[in-house]
């Protein structure tokens, strides 16, 4: 069976940059994985390069086997037609640090906006699922308020819904609590744990290292561009065996 | 000298005259509107395209977009619609008045309007195009869907003063005998001899249509306002 995600020899530069020195990574269906690490390792753009927000200049990443963004053919390396990508996008869902809703649509609108225009259902169905996913987040009673008259820990919780109604293969997080006040956090920690015991595939890039350890299968470590580290929570956080995976859990806050 | 003065002085406002006159004014300001309004729709459509031109990461898009803002923005409208109405023709593109006026107008707005629209985009957070991404929108779809609606909300105080100018640059059309507003209180001024009350009437006009504008465009604000 091939794995749902497989990424290999992941290179991305920012000019002269290296940012990502190839990364190697594998992730079956189901998988709960947190991404941790200290800020400039990678863990963001690794996540970025899977739906294409960000272009990578070598290596490849299969989602279910099929290559994302870039085709080779008589050995030269070419972006594939944006009407392909944008296709390959919605194989993944995404919540953003700033959430990103559209400010000028309701909740509900947001959640409908890419199933009628990507997935070409009726304004009707549409609803029906907004609907679904909005109590799903617990924000049902808010599907007709704008994200001005959300607080963040909503804002959030509707960024979620509206990136799960699209029923991705799979869910990337890219530290979807860290723009929020602590005490907005854990209600939207708590909508990440439901899809986990759903079976949800979910790549979770966190600062949040008690909840990584209570809800991951396994745990990467990025450092400098690459993975440092990686396995079961348990052992990565009790028994970390590198030095820089140590001397990062010591300078984090575990709570 | 002392002659001149008395004689401006002994001047006895009489609106009699001009008011026998109004409907031509009223006729000339209905030109005016239409002058306008297709020229700044036309100028709408240009300013769109040019302004995602001038924020393009592609030079052989950005670069013909400056140019043309930078040309067009830096003519005097007057000199332009002349140039249209007499120099197109010896090149060999003959329009009549009008469609002479109304052409120079939209490509003259088409400038004004993509630094005003350009203004709005550069205001929207690249975040906006990344969930549009993520949920698999095309970038067309993300433009229609996102980017202008939000564009916009955020230019219409702007816009709103654009088109007021752009409305009031018709009277501009006098010069090639458009007979729209002022070219009629021009006539009606050499007619009447009413000169103080010819212009007033006119200015009048001009400020009612203006005032009119204006309220039009902050209920449109109002009713595009996002609640928060």
């Amino acid at each position: 069976m091939t794995n749902l995600l497989e990424i290999r020899d992941l290179h991305k530069r920012y000019g002269t940059v290296e940012v990502l020195k190839g990364v190697d990574c594998s992730m079956r269906q189901g998988e709960v994985i947190s991404i941790i690490g200290s800020s400039g390792s990678g863990k963001t753009t690794m996540l970025r390069c899977i739906n294409m927000l960000e272009e990578f200049q070598g290596g490849t990443i299969a989602i279910d086997g099929q290559e994302i963004g870039y085709e080779t053919a008589g050995g030269a390396r070419r972006r594939k037609p944006e009407r392909e990508i944008a296709r390959q996008r919605a194989l993944t869902g995404m919540a953003f640090q700033q959430f990103n809703l559209f400010p000028h649509m309701t909740a509900a609108a947001n959640v409908m906006l890419g199933l009628v225009k990507v997935k070409k259902m009726s304004r009707d169905e549409a609803m029906v699922l907004a609907e679904k996913w909005l109590d799903r987040v617990g924000l049902l009673s808010r599907k007709d308020h704008y994200p001005g008259q959300l607080s963040g820990g909503q804002q959030q919780r509707v960024a979620i819904a509206r990136a799960i109604a699209m029923n991705p293969k799979l869910m990337l997080f890219d530290e979807v609590t860290s723009a929020l006040d602590p005490e907005l956090v854990n209600e939207v920690l708590q909508v990440i744990k439901g899809l986990a015991e759903d079976g949800m595939s979910m790549l979770i890039v966190t600062h949040e290292m008690r909840f990584a350890y209570e809800v991951s299968s396994r745990v990467i470590f990025m450092n400098q561009g690459r993975i440092g580290e990686e396995g079961d929570p348990r052992e990565m956080f009790l028994k970390p065996k590198t030095e820089r995976l140590a001397e990062f859990l010591k300078t984090s806050t575990f709570n | 000298m002392f002659h001149e003065t008395a004689a401006s002085m002994t001047y006895s406002l009489n609106f009699a005259a001009v008011w026998r006159s109004f409907d031509l004014l009223l006729e000339g300001l209905a030109l005016s509107l239409g002058l306008a309004f297709v020229a700044i729709l036309i100028g709408c459509v240009i300013g769109l395209v040019t302004a995602f031109g001038l924020v393009s990461g592609r030079a052989l898009l950005r670069k013909p977009a400056g140019l043309y803002v930078t040309v067009i923005r830096n003519t005097p409208i007057l000199v332009l619609v002349l140039f249209s109405y007499f120099a197109l023709p010896e090149l060999g593109v003959r329009l009549g008045k009008i469609e002479s006026f109304v052409a120079t107008l939209a490509i003259y707005s088409g400038a004004y309007l993509a630094e005003v629209f350009r203004g709005g985009l550069i205001a929207i957070p690249p975040g906006q195009r990344e969930a549009g991404l993520a949920i698999g929108l095309t970038e067309m779809q993300i433009r229609t869907s996102i980017i202008i609606p939000l564009m916009l909300r955020s230019v219409l105080p702007s816009l709103g003063s654009t088109m007021i100018s752009l409305f009031k640059d018709t009277s501009l059309a006098a010069a090639i005998a458009v007979p729209e507003l002022t070219f009629e209180a021009r006539k009606i001024n050499v007619e009447t001899f009413r000169v103080i009350e010819t212009w007033i009437v006119a200015s009048c006009l001009y400020v009612a249509t203006c005032s009119l504008l204006a309220a039009l465009m902050r209920a449109a604000e109002r009713r595009l306002a996002v609640p928060r």
